[in-house]
């Protein structure tokens, strides 16, 4: 079982140790002159072998997937995009005509930047530095609403829904208005706030609100309402490594299978002997249980696979799950590509004007 | 405003052969940072490679590297964005693989 082969699980150099105190072995080591007499220099024959890419679950609104075999600061690359940087399009700015509720103007502005919107953000620009809204970088909604008295509600009634029209103001009252060649674009799905039934104010008979909003794309960083996912998360995999010299007393094998998520570890009913079982050993929430009990002393070691990231990612809408995390490497090739350009420009003119002599 | 600032600036006290080098890039965060940190030690002619955000309320990150044989650092941030980016399109074409061929779970999500 435990073969320590490049590309095992059980290779040591991929573990990260979960000690009962402490975790050790976080650091990734695959550096040119780390290990002695070993290349370990970017060789992208050789990441492609060792990547592995696996969606294990997709739902409408979320998606699972693994991803083997890169390291730490490439997977939290990925993260950070998809959190900050993949845009979407938000309300941004709010005009109101008439506002009699009690809810102020700010407060209730605020409210509507946080509405998701179903919009797709490929199909809109980001606005310019100089801030001009055109009909290709705004969306405008309006709501109109007056709250009335229901004058056929039972005279005993108490419920403001049936003793009044319109008492809640909720994200199906936003209407969008097209302009100029909108109409034609969003064909088949016009902009609208993905749940129509979130609730904005309350209402009571004779406040109105009358508002005008112009809907932007913008990025996560600048504001969290422009986020385009709930949570874009991952996890290492945990590894649990039984130590062959020392097994589970038969007598205390139900109590070891306890210190575990339900699942992970399988006792054999005929001879009480503990295993690992390996398809389930996501699973483990490493609570470290296992450590408190000094009969285990030594029964069994905790790890984790360092490059071996177990990614949850949940959609806020804007974008269907399976296309997020394109999104995020679209992204993230863009801002290579920006700094590369960069870069190329300064390296022509330390060569060109010789102010800087290049070396080699 | 004044004049824009640029994506990329040598910081001073660079070697004039720009063996060693701090490079200041613009509006880039721990997310480039940390992944071109990466891939620019994966390269044997660094000697030395780290990033920092020098504070919060500035809007860029300092990337130092420092090169064996009087090699240019410049070339080397050059390949390492070259290799990240194929390191893009090698995980981008691995996702699109396994979702057009894996057997995964489908759910039905309520929200």
């Amino acid at each position: 079982m435990a073969s320590t082969s490049a590309h095992s699980l059980y290779d040591p150099r991929r573990h990260v140790r979960v000690d009962p105190e402490r975790v050790r072995d976080v650091s990734s080591t695959d550096f040119p002159g780390y290990w002695p007499d070993e290349d370990h220099s970017w060789n992208l024959e050789k990441f492609k072998e060792r990547l592995r890419v696996t969606v294990t679950r997709v739902s409408n609104r979320s998606i699972e997937f693994d991803m083997v075999g890169v390291d730490a600061s490439i997977a939290n690359a990925f993260r950070r995009i998809l959190i900050a940087e993949v845009p979407t399009v938000c309300i941004e700015n709010v005009y109101v005509h008439d506002n009699t509720s009690v809810m102020v103007d700010e407060v209730f502005a605020h409210r509507l930047g946080m509405i998701p919107l179903n919009v797709d953000p490929a199909l809109m620009e980001m606005r310019d530095s100089t801030g001009q809204a055109t009909d290709r970088n705004t969306l405008v909604f309006r709501v109109n609403v007056t709250c009335t008295r229901n004058k056929s509600s039972p005279k005993d009634e108490t419920d403001p829904a049936v003793l009044y029209h319109d008492a809640e103001v909720l994200s199906s009252h936003l209407k969008w208005e097209p302009a100029g060649e909108q109409e034609a674009v969003f064909e088949g799905k016009p902009p609208a706030p993905t749940n129509p039934d979130i609730v904005l104010m309350k209402l009571r008979p004779g406040q109105e609100v009358d508002i005008e909003m112009h809907a932007v794309k913008g990025v996560g960083k600048d504001h969290a309402k422009f986020s385009p996912v709930a949570t874009a998360s991952y996890r290492i995999l945990p590894l649990i490594v039984l130590n062959p010299e020392k097994p589970v007393p038969p007598h205390l094998a139900a109590k070891f299978q306890k210190c575990f998520s339900p699942g992970v570890i399988d006792v054999d009913p005929q001879t009480q002997e503990v295993s690992v079982n390996e398809g389930n050993m996501r699973k483990e929430t490493m609570s470290r249980e296992v450590h408190r009990h000094p009969e285990f002393k030594g029964c069994v070691e905790l790890k984790r696979v360092r490059d071996y990231f177990l990614f949850n990612i949940e959609s806020e809408g804007a974008y269907t799950p399976e296309r997020l995390f394109p999104e995020s490497i679209k992204v993230m090739r863009e801002k290579i590509a920006n700094i590369r350009k960069a870069a190329q420009v300064l390296s022509s003119e330390s060569q060109g004007t010789g102010d800087v002599e290049m070396g080699g | 405003m004044a004049e824009p600032i640029p994506k990329i600036r040598i910081l001073k006290g660079a070697a004039p052969d720009l063996s060693a080098a701090t490079y200041q890039i613009h509006n880039e965060s721990h997310t480039i940072g940390n992944a071109l940190r990466w891939m620019i030690m994966k390269n044997p002619k660094v000697e030395f490679c780290g990033y920092s955000l020098p504070h919060p309320s500035e809007n860029h990150i300092h990337v130092r590297i420092q090169m064996y044989d009087n090699l240019s650092s410049l070339d080397a941030l050059i390949e390492a964005l070259d290799n990240l980016d194929d390191l893009c399109s090698t995980i981008d074409d691995a996702y699109t693989v396994s979702l057009r061929r894996d057997k995964y779970e489908v759910w039905d999500e309520k929200s």
